[in-house]
């Protein structure tokens, strides 16, 4: 097999992954340094603060010079930085930047950003509950934790080593589980045996992604031995190889196909499952979701910014880029079955939604629902499904974050998020409604904003596949149409529509912080809605291709 | 197709408008005040007027078959074989409905300025229409089905939130719900006839577009409308379509939400509610007329469909104490009308209808806002009456619409309803005969003239009622007053409304931009009838030759009785005699309150009538059953799969939390009882032996002595064994 070489040709990327760890050495120096010149904590606070939003900041002018960059080249891989870290298994350092990430990349560093300030207590007034307010407790750790999760969120989709992949893959879990934990709701008693809370929740986060891991891990290590020989960044021979695009060029050439079966199961059947599995754990997917909602109810708000907005995308991308790129054959054994969970995912979260009382909740649930379109576009192999995925990604790492934030204005205000508690609140808050109104009709798919067209191409992807069963999945799965509109509208209904409930009239409007943090994504909205080319094509051509080719096989056996 | 460079305009302006006044609107209104508010929003719609007829003058120079103007802005999606762009056409269609939304849209601006004055939400309130006017000009511009999704949904949503606009009152903000829910059912409709549609031409064309030009001429290349047949695929895609035109135009099964929508500002109802969106529908039909035209099956149950909600509302109508509840339920009567038109593939005249329609509608409902300002907002007809001389303007603008709806013989509605009742007649494409769909609509058409006869005599003859002091007594059905007072529908109660001291003096006509729109309105509603006159007068029907570029190709398949021009004269004499006959019975009636049949029947009739008025006036209780067979049971499913994520699904994996805690614990036990135990166990050996050991340290040398003595012999005696 002829490898290509993929030569270093910039730092940018390496420079991007790690700018907030040199955000968290900053952190860490001003703690040590504090006793030296006798520092308040004030000091060290307003430092962590500083350099986090300094850092998050730098990341996003760093991303915005790369997708110029890219926008030259779209669909080719560049930005790469390459060379060789443990030689003994082959595992290299090697970074870079293809239709698939591109979009994902410049995302992280967006929401990154918004979550950033969303974290910071500046610019408004915080009104402390019980139970005091995560952005003024323990900010060094919490700012230090935020950079190493942004580190491994950027490092995860820029990785083109397995290997690597998985050490960022595992970075992001550790600072979530903290974030969570620590700087979460406090721990309460829902009735006899239901505990919830900030701990319950991220304990249930860490050891539900952590069963995907370890499926990942074991799939990656078989991967990894299944390989044939290539070649490494000096030009070196290798016996195996962790590099993915070698690998994915070895899976479209047939080399995990006709692998030696495991446990009388074909080998590359098995290594898509459990990939799959760890995969499916984060997008989520229907039955593999329920630790969303009680990570999202019980995280602060930033963190559950990114979780909606970026650690769900990598599950998506982790699909596409290791379960359909690697194992083309596998993916097309499987696609009805992805199709279908997608499905589910969506009509069924939908539907529970519609029964959700927490704000928080219904949101988290909508996220299911909505990530459910990615797997349905993805699996259909069509040009137009696979972009809408990746389209559905993006709008919906752009909306969610907004609805995330909007249910972190008012619960910073009112403490509870309650949507029956409320009523009327149009009267009090207009523009907080307005913003509101924005972001959930861009999230059941208006046309004219950025969630319609990931919807509708994934519809028409999917309705085209080559499998007639596609037609029934979509023909279902649109009913969500129906469904999503019931249950914003009556949300919208019951929080701000009707006489004002006097027990709110000491809340007051949305503050200039919050401004910073929304009007941006909102914008964003609406221009991607009418104007979606330019995130289009900086993926069309590769996601094109892909389907094209996986669409095209037809491999011996299958 | 010649390209024209300021179509973007005709949408772009409202747009503008309502950006500006949907962001900075509140502070504009509070520092600047109203004026600041309506002026540039009236005027940006009147620049859309301008342009649109400038465009249809354009269009008029241009000669051929494809005349139309057209203009791209940009790309919008192109993946693969989806080629869609921000894209504007006007053809001779589009050109008309253009002109007709921007002009009754402009006026309905202008005469909002009176109604909505002194509103607290008054920059709202042209916010949400620019942006109702922006939406509703996409949809009739765009070149393309999705871009054409873009103001069909746009207007949906305007239409949510221009009926919630007094949102504090749970009811309004209720109806704005069932509205966008209700329409979003129709959209499913339309959206998986997109997917049949862009599939299904790939599969059997071999390419596939959403282009409505282009998708016609795949449809129209040689050979293939007989394949497409063959599969299947125009009944398909018209029964899908036609789902969200129920949806938008408020036909059987999907009606119900419209008339909820009366809850919004009166204004809104006229422009919205039975101008212009509502009639999206029959303007998407006529668009993909092509489609239509190879279904029968199709066609037949747009026909059927329209005749019968024809027929269903005007009986509603007859009995409805509401003045806006008589006009919506009449609306969905003549959508109907129109829907019976396009069915039997009378495209044009269902187009004629629709812009006949909209000005007398208009002109009704926005004589009935003027009324219900006038009166403190007081919509009940039974608490109206004796208006003619209070209000001048409104009884002689209201009076001439309800004879152009009616359908009296050289007014608007006339000409239009008349010729759709001769082309379903005539018409032999339906698997149904045209006649029987023809008796239907000739019923229904004398059920229109009666109701709104009925609510002109009601609102301007006889004595005013309005006032607490008679609330009791004079109205018509007093027997009933109780119950009905329920289901009336909520009384209007605008947010800060001013004048709404319910001081209860006599009602005064409205002031002169709401006269004077009227007074346009009802000229139209008279005159725009002489553009399509049928052809048995033998004089030029300007309409039906303007749109015949659009149509005339797929017209041409589709099968005439041929019935001869004997039988269209008796039938449009037959149309006159229905209109005057509504009209006498309606006046014998309810002219003034001295005729008593009307109460008497009520309270003295069989309990048959009683019970049959009861279900007419209850609307059939479709909304009941609706509720019931769909509300209720999402809802119920919604609580079971809930249920079911928190306790199976979040169930399972507690206990696999559970059941691995539970073995942490027995491992837990095991290490510490046996694992552990072993080890302490070794130790206490050690140290109970050590404490008996201890024993023999004494530090006595003597026993030391013997110790070493004992010892060496053992050893001496074990040597001599062993050895």
């Amino acid at each position: 097999m002829d490898f290509p070489q993929y030569a270093t040709t910039s730092h940018l990327l390496t420079w991007i992954i790690f700018t907030p760890l040199i955000g968290v050495g900053l952190i860490l120096l001003s703690l040590a340094i504090k006793p030296i010149f006798g520092w308040s904590k004030v000091v060290t606070d307003t430092i962590a603060r500083g350099t986090g939003l300094a850092a998050t900041a730098v990341v996003f002018l760093l991303a915005i010079v790369l997708g110029v960059g890219y926008a030259d080249q779209p669909g080719e891989l560049a930005f790469v930085h390459h060379f060789v870290w443990i030689r003994q298994f082959h595992i290299e350092y090697f970074v870079g930047v293809d239709g698939l990430n591109v979009a994902l990349i410049l995302l992280t560093a967006l929401i990154g950003l918004v979550a950033m300030v969303a974290s910071l207590p500046w610019g408004g007034r915080i009104e402390e509950g019980d139970h005091p307010h995560f952005s003024k407790r323990r900010v060094p750790g919490y700012m230090a934790l935020f950079l190493i999760l942004e580190t491994g969120i950027l490092g995860t989709f820029c990785a083109l080593d397995f290997f690597l992949f998985y050490v960022f893959w595992e970075l992001m879990l550790l600072p979530m589980y903290f974030l969570i934990g620590v700087w979460g709701a406090p721990t309460r008693v829902e009735g006899p045996g239901w505990i919830r809370g900030g701990p319950y929740a991220a304990i249930k986060f860490f050891l539900y992604t952590l069963v995907g891991s370890v499926l990942m891990l074991l799939a990656m290590i078989m991967l990894y031995y299944a390989s044939g020989p290539a070649v490494l960044a000096d030009g070196t021979v290798s016996e195996h190889t962790f590099n993915i695009l070698y690998l994915a060029q070895m899976g479209q050439a047939g080399h995990f196909a006709s692998a030696a079966p495991i446990l009388g199961m074909a080998f590359s059947k098995v290594i898509f499952v459990g990939l799959f599995i760890g995969f499916a754990i984060k997008v989520p997917m229907f039955p593999l979701h329920t630790w969303l909602p009680d990570a999202h109810v019980d995280a602060p708000t930033p963190i559950s910014v990114i979780l909606a907005g970026l650690l769900l995308k990598t599950g998506g991308y982790g699909i596409l880029r290791f379960n359909f790129q690697i194992l083309p054959d596998a993916a097309h054994w499987a696609a009805i079955a992805v199709a279908i969970l997608g499905a589910i995912s969506i009509v069924y979260a939908a539907f529970v939604c519609m029964a959700q009382t927490d704000l928080k909740k219904l949101i988290a649930y909508s996220s299911v629902s909505h990530m459910g379109f990615v797997l349905l576009g993805a699996a259909s192999f069509t040009d137009l499904g696979m972009n809408g995925a990746m389209f559905v990604m993006i709008a919906h790492g752009i909306i969610s974050p907004m609805l995330f934030l909007i249910a972190g204005v008012i619960y910073d205000r009112a403490h509870t998020r309650d949507i029956n508690s409320f009523g009327g609140l149009a009267v009090k808050l207009p523009e907080y409604a307005g913003i509101t109104g924005l972001a959930f009709m861009a999230s059941l798919g208006l046309p004219g904003l950025a969630g319609f067209v990931g919807e509708i191409m994934v519809f028409l992807g999917a309705y085209g596949a080559t499998q007639t069963i596609f037609k029934v999945i979509v023909g279902v799965s649109a009913f969500a149409l129906v469904i999503t509109a019931s249950y914003y509208l009556w949300a919208i209904h019951r929080m701000f529509l009707g006489q004002f409930n006097q027990k709110w009239s000491g809340l007051w409007d949305m503050n200039w912080r919050e401004r910073f943090a929304l009007y941006p994504l909102a914008v964003l909205t609406v221009v991607l809605g009418f104007y979606p080319m330019p995130v289009l094509d900086l993926f069309r051509n590769t996601l094109g291709s892909m389907a094209a080719s996986i669409a095209a096989l037809n491999l011996p056996g299958l | 197709m010649a390209s024209y460079p300021y179509l973007f305009l005709i949408p772009l302006l409202p747009l503008l408008s309502a950006a500006f006044y949907g962001v900075f609107g509140l502070k504009v209104h509070r520092r600047f005040g109203e004026k600041a508010v309506h002026w540039p929003a009236v005027l940006l719609p009147w620049g859309s007027f301008l342009v649109s007829a400038i465009g249809l003058v354009t269009l008029a120079s241009l000669h051929g078959e494809h005349a139309a103007l057209h203009q791209s802005v940009w790309s919008w999606i192109h993946i693969g074989a989806l080629q869609v762009d921000l894209a504007f056409l006007m053809d001779p269609l589009s050109a008309v409905m253009a002109v007709v939304v921007s002009l009754v849209g402009s006026l309905i601006h202008v005469y909002s300025i009176g109604y909505m004055k002194g509103d607290r939400s008054y920059w709202r309130y042209f916010s949400y229409l620019n942006l109702f006017m922006f939406s509703m000009l996409v949809l009739v511009l765009a070149d393309n089905f999705l871009f054409m999704f873009v103001g069909w949904e746009g207007v949906g949503l305007c239409s949510y939130l221009l009926i919630a606009f007094w949102y504090t009152d749970r009811e309004k903000a209720a109806a704005g719900m069932k509205a966008f829910v209700v329409n979003r059912v129709g959209d499913y409709g339309f959206t998986v006839g997109l997917l049949v549609l862009f599939w299904g031409l790939l599969g059997v064309v071999g390419a596939t577009s959403l282009n409505f030009h282009e998708v016609q001429q795949l449809v129209n290349a040689p050979g293939m409308a007989d394949r497409l047949v063959q599969v299947g695929l125009p009944t398909a895609v018209c029964l899908l379509f036609f789902l969200g035109a129920t949806g938008k135009s408020a036909q059987i099964p999907l009606y119900v939400w419209l008339p909820d929508a009366m809850a919004g500002p009166t204004p809104v109802s006229a422009l919205i509610h039975a101008a212009t969106m509502v009639t999206a529908g029959v303007y998407m039909v006529a668009r993909v007329h092509f489609l239509f035209a190879l279904s029968p099956t199709a066609m037949t149950v747009v026909a059927v469909v329209g005749a019968l909600t024809a027929l269903f509302a005007a009986t509603i109508g007859l009995f409805q104490h509401d003045i806006k509840k008589v006009l919506a339920y009449s609306t969905v009567s003549q959508l109907g009308f129109m829907f019976m038109a396009v069915g039997v593939g009378a495209w044009w005249v269902g187009i004629f209808h629709l812009v006949t329609h909209a000005f007398f509608k208009a002109c009704l409902f926005l004589g009935s806002g003027s009324v219900i300002l006038g009166c403190h907002h007081e919509q009940d007809m039974r608490r109206l009456g004796g208006l003619g001389k209070l209000m001048p303007w409104t009884a002689a603008s209201y009076l001439l619409s309800c004879f152009a709806i009616a359908g009296f013989p050289l007014f608007s509605g006339f000409f239009s309803k008349d010729e759709i009742l001769w082309q379903t007649f005539d018409s032999a494409t339906l698997l149904v005969p045209g006649t029987l769909l023809w008796g239907i609509g000739a019923v229904a058409a004398l059920c229109t003239s009666f109701y709104m006869f009925r609510s002109y005599y009601l609102t301007f003859s006889g004595t005013y009622r309005g006032g607490a002091a008679q609330q009791q007594g004079t109205g018509e059905e007093a027997g009933h007053k109780m119950a009905a007072a329920k289901a009336s529908g909520p009384d209007a109660s605008p947010l800060g409304h001013p004048g709404q001291g319910h001081g209860h003096t006599l009602p005064r006509e409205s002031p002169k931009n709401m006269t004077i729109v009227l007074a346009v309105l009802a000229f139209f509603a008279v005159v725009a009838g002489f553009v399509g006159l049928p052809h048995l007068w033998h004089l030029p029907n300007l309409f039906e030759h303007w749109l015949a570029p659009v149509f005339e190709a797929a017209s041409q398949g589709l099968a005439n009785a041929g019935y001869g021009a004997g039988v269209e004269w008796t039938l449009m004499a037959i149309s006159v005699v229905i209109a005057l006959a509504g009209f006498f019975l309606a006046r014998w009636l309810y002219r003034d309150e001295r005729n008593p049949i009307p109460r008497r029947l009520l309270e003295q009739g069989s309990p048959f009538i009683r019970g049959l008025h009861r279900v007419v006036y209850n609307k059939y209780y479709v909304d009941e059953a609706y509720q019931v067979a769909f509300v209720d049971r999402a809802t119920g499913l919604a609580s079971m799969l809930a249920w079911f994520d928190d306790h199976v699904v979040d169930g399972l994996v507690n206990l696999a939390g559970a059941i691995g805690r539970f073995f942490g614990r027995i491992q837990g036990a095991i290490d510490l009882y046996f694992v552990d135990g072993l080890v302490n166990l070794l130790a206490r050996t050690f140290l109970v032996v050590g404490k008996q050991f201890r024993t023999i340290q004494t530090g006595r040398v003597q026993s030391y002595v013997y110790g070493v003595m004992a010892g060496s012999g053992l050893l001496i005696v074990i040597l001599l064994l062993v050895v």
